[in-house]
């Protein structure tokens, strides 16, 4: 073996670790604020997930050891529950999982080699085939009409079965961004619907924490250096910037952007989901563009789209040019001239 | 404070420098043996004009510089010449090249040594005379420094910068030497300056090696000519001459070209060293500090003689027991040594004694997760996770097009892959595709030109001899004619004999007919025959149709 003869003490497993510490404060922050019920869903995928990783690599022929502790399919799991309704039946959670781990991860190569983030493919899978149960999202404790116990939770996600007296709706309700979409196709007017009980200051109440404590997730993967700014600034900039220029032009019908980088899946979407190294670009330009890409599409599709959010498309959509971007935005290479430079080019 | 610039990326690997440092250097051994390679520098080999049983001095010129990139090796003390043959050179594969093997006598009796002034002589003798004295880049590129000294135009080289970073974790050869020769180093400075007219001179230091750059700070300060030495701080690869470059300068010495066409000479302090002991002492090189350290009980930096072989130096730092090998240079651009017993060469800087508890074997490479920490790392601004996609799939269009040889191998982007995948391994091993390729590309080539010369060669052969026929028969017209004909019948003549000509041209097609059996030859015939058969056939034919 030639040199270098040492290296630096870190490892894939270890980056994914941060990103599971990273998520942390979030998952406390939903716990508090909707029940212990996702601990069950976070449980349910990784257990999954672990189980499709290993038959997949048993299948394809590698060493099960060292690719199962990578951490990756965790992160995917996780990411995945996260983005599920926290009341979300067990299957849901179930095959939404499997789908990512063996269709959009390892039938395309697996850890590496996926052109699609597995956990927005999972999601968005998910959300076309079974839209209702995708939709049902558990109130704020605050909020609902009535409070399961956590036996009636795992009753509810494994059996289906709420207690007599109840109606799935006492513990449901819509999210902030299809109560604004709803509220906004009743011809009511932005402030109207900022007052309503369901919003807080930024978002919804609940949900702004959660993205807050995202973004606090998100900033320690930052400072870690295991993601780098350019994709959540992109990102959060460019929804920012469209939702102001919007906002500034008609403050009745289009949310500001504090609201909108708060609420639904904005800021997991910017710091953990966009960031996924393997479906990003790898330049600083192409991930400017391919966090400003997912900023305007996850937009346009909330606003104008019939989706509820548009984080997952955005990503998705955005993962497909990922290849172009990078082939069009390389770096100058020292030493080289600003136009030498025709790599990448097609011939 | 002089404003400094900074190259992309780089890393901060543990330094292992105190292990080594500050204990001042040691005399090497005076071994029974002495093994010279004679060639240790880029070029030419010297060539050897001693023969088993001279006698020599110390410092007496054994091998010959030859062609114009090349240097002298000398005997590196007195003794008599054993051998002239091949023996193994500090190289990873264990390669053998031609070696003069010295005995040593142990009275180093010195052969009479001649300074010369610089000053007053033609710059072409004080190039000469470093070339004869052997004087070679010793940071590890081992470049004639005659070649490299050559002013050239004059104000070509405005700058030099001379190189004291050492930035590779555990050496400090350079350090040692600065800290107690910085005073024959500012010498050394002061003949490059002379012979380059330069007009500015930057000594760059990290700021690891804070007595070094007092100590050359105090040398410069009695210098005549004014030199900055400038501390710069301490990221791997700052020790890249480009890399030194843009720091102090914040120029980018252009990828295909050379530090001069910036203006920019670029001499590692121990060169400069050499440079003051051969110029000023009449001293060749015939030693070099070498850093002895990693797994042994007194890491040192010894004085060593070139031609030492390295179980006599090793032993003097006295390996631990567990020591299972020896790296030369630095562990991110040094390499393994296949067996010890070679000899110190003029690149060799460091010997670091490995141990698996010291340099853990890499763990198993995973894929790559595109995470870009190379790409971050890379003080060449290559995108290594793609360069590593393309070496993989043997896509060696594409990594060339990705700038793949314009990676200086310094080990960054293996260091910080946490899928620790062998990236400079990837590298060069596609590099050395690339390059066979090219050899065989251009093999191929010389065939093909060959190949269709010669058969541009025999066709303009039988055109020209049919021309001449064709002439021949137009003039033997033209004479039967007789002189009185009008000249047009003597075109018409010359028409038809260029019609025949063409005619029979047309005939003759290259048949491969050459070096057969005469069974063969007498078969083609009857098949020409043949052939000749079916063509009147069809003439005779075609004319019948024509008459219907």
């Amino acid at each position: 073996m030639s040199s270098p003869y040492i290296t630096q003490p870190t490892s894939v497993n270890a980056l994914m670790l941060r990103v599971l510490g990273a998520l942390v404060p979030a998952i406390g922050a939903y716990v508090y604020f909707f029940g212990p019920a996702i601990l069950v869903s976070l449980l349910l995928a990784s257990v999954t997930a672990l189980l499709c990783e290993a038959a997949m690599l048993k299948v394809r022929h590698y060493a099960a050891d060292a690719f199962l502790v990578d951490g990756s399919a965790i992160v995917t799991a996780w990411l995945l529950a996260l983005s599920m309704p926290p009341l979300a039946p067990w299957w849901l959670v179930v095959v939404g999982t499997a789908f990512a781990i063996v269709v959009a991860k390892h039938l395309y190569g697996g850890l590496g080699s996926n052109l699609f983030n597995p956990a927005m493919v999972g999601y968005a899978v998910m959300i076309v085939s079974f839209p209702v149960p995708m939709t049902h999202w558990a109130a704020p404790e605050t909020l609902a009409a009535a409070h399961l116990s956590f036996a009636q939770d795992l009753r509810y996600m494994f059996a289906g079965v709420l207690p007599d007296h109840l109606k799935l709706d006492a513990v449901t309700m819509a999210t902030p961004l299809d109560t604004l979409r709803t509220q906004l196709k009743l011809s009511h007017t932005l402030s109207e619907i900022r007052r309503l009980p369901i919003f807080g200051t930024l978002g919804g109440i609940g949900s702004q924490t959660v993205a807050l404590m995202y973004l606090l997730g998100g900033l320690y993967l930052l400072f870690q250096r295991v993601i780098t700014w350019h994709i959540p600034v992109a990102m959060a900039g460019a929804l920012a910037l469209v939702a102001g220029t919007l906002h500034g032009i008609d403050a009745d019908h289009y949310a500001s952007p504090g609201f909108e980088l708060f609420t639904g899946g904005a800021m997991i979407g910017a710091f953990f989901i966009a960031t996924d190294p393997v479906t990003a670009p790898t330049t600083p330009k192409g991930k400017l563009w391919f966090g400003a890409g997912i900023g305007v599409l996850t937009y346009c599709i909330r606003t104008f789209g019939g989706y509820p959010d548009g984080v997952a498309f955005g990503v998705l959509l955005m993962n497909m040019t990922v290849p172009l971007l990078d082939a069009y935005t390389q770096p100058r290479v020292f030493g080289h001239a600003e136009k030498e430079t025709t790599r990448g080019k097609p011939q | 404070m002089r404003p400094l610039f900074r190259f992309n990326g780089g890393i901060h690997p543990p330094q292992h420098k105190s292990e080594s440092a500050g204990q001042g250097i040691v005399p090497g051994p005076l071994p029974k043996r002495l093994v010279l390679p004679l060639h240790q520098h880029i070029g030419a080999p010297a060539k050897a004009i001693v023969k088993p049983g001279d006698r020599v001095l110390k410092g007496q010129m054994i091998g010959q510089p030859q062609g114009p990139i090349s240097a002298a090796v000398h005997a590196p003390t007195s003794g008599t010449i054993h051998a002239v043959g091949l023996h193994a050179l500090p190289h990873p594969s264990g390669l053998q090249d031609l070696c003069i093997e010295l005995w040593p006598d142990q009275e180093d009796r010195w052969i009479d040594r001649q300074p010369i002034e610089y000053r007053e002589k033609d710059p072409t003798r004080v190039l000469d005379h470093l070339r004869s004295a052997g004087v070679v880049g010793l940071g590890g590129a081992v470049f004639p420094s005659a070649v490299k000294l050559n002013p050239g135009p004059p104000g070509r080289v405005p700058t030099l910068i001379i190189n004291g970073a050492e930035c590779e974790p555990w050496i400090t050869c350079d350090d040692a030497l600065m800290r107690e020769r910085s005073g024959e180093i500012v010498e050394g400075i002061l003949i490059m300056r002379h012979l380059l007219d330069a007009q500015e001179i930057l000594i760059g230091i990290e700021d690891n090696k804070p007595e070094a750059a007092a100590a050359m700070r105090r040398a410069a300060a009695a210098s005549p000519f004014p030199m900055e030495v400038v501390v710069v701080p301490t990221v791997y690869p700052t020790g890249g001459a480009k890399q030194l470059t843009q720091i102090l300068t914040g120029k980018e010495a252009p990828s295909s070209g050379r530090s001069s066409d910036i203006g920019v000479a670029c001499f590692n302090v121990a060169t400069a060293y050499t440079v003051h002991r051969a110029v000023n002492h009449g001293e060749p090189v015939l030693s070099r500090v070498v850093t002895v350290t990693g797994n042994v009980r007194q890491a040192r930096n010894f004085d060593a003689l070139i031609g030492t072989l390295l179980p006599d130096l090793v032993a003097l730092a006295q390996p631990k027991d567990d020591t299972d090998g020896f790296i030369m240079g630095g562990p991110l651009m040094g390499h393994r040594l296949p067996a010890l017993d070679v000899p110190v060469v003029k690149a060799m800087n460091c010997l670091i004694a490995t141990s698996p508890a010291l340099f853990k074997p890499a763990p198993r490479p995973m894929p790559c997760i595109r995470c870009g920490r190379c790409a971050a790392a890379c003080p060449v601004k290559l995108q290594p996770q793609d360069l590593h996609w393309f070496a993989k799939a043997s896509n060696f269009g594409k990594a060339q097009e990705y700038a793949l040889f314009d990676c200086i191998e310094c080990g960054c982007c293996s260091y910080v892959c946490p899928s620790h995948i062998p990236l400079v391994q990837y590298f060069r091993h596609a590099k050395g595709e690339i390059w066979a390729r090219e050899r065989e590309k251009k093999a191929a080539d010389t065939a093909r030109e060959r190949h269709t010369f010669r058969e541009d060669r025999l066709e303009r052969e039988k055109k020209e001899r049919a021309e001449r026929l064709a002439q021949k028969a137009a003039a033997a017209t033209a004479q039967a004619a007789g002189d009185g004909a009008a000249a047009q019948s003597k075109e018409d003549a010359l028409r038809a004999a260029i019609e025949r000509a063409k005619a029979k041209k047309a005939e003759i097609v290259p048949r491969n007919t050459e070096n057969l059996p005469p069974s063969t030859l007498s078969e083609i015939e009857k098949i020409e025959a043949r052939r000749a058969q079916l063509r009147e056939a069809a003439a005779t034919k075609s004319l019948d149709q024509k008459e219907d």
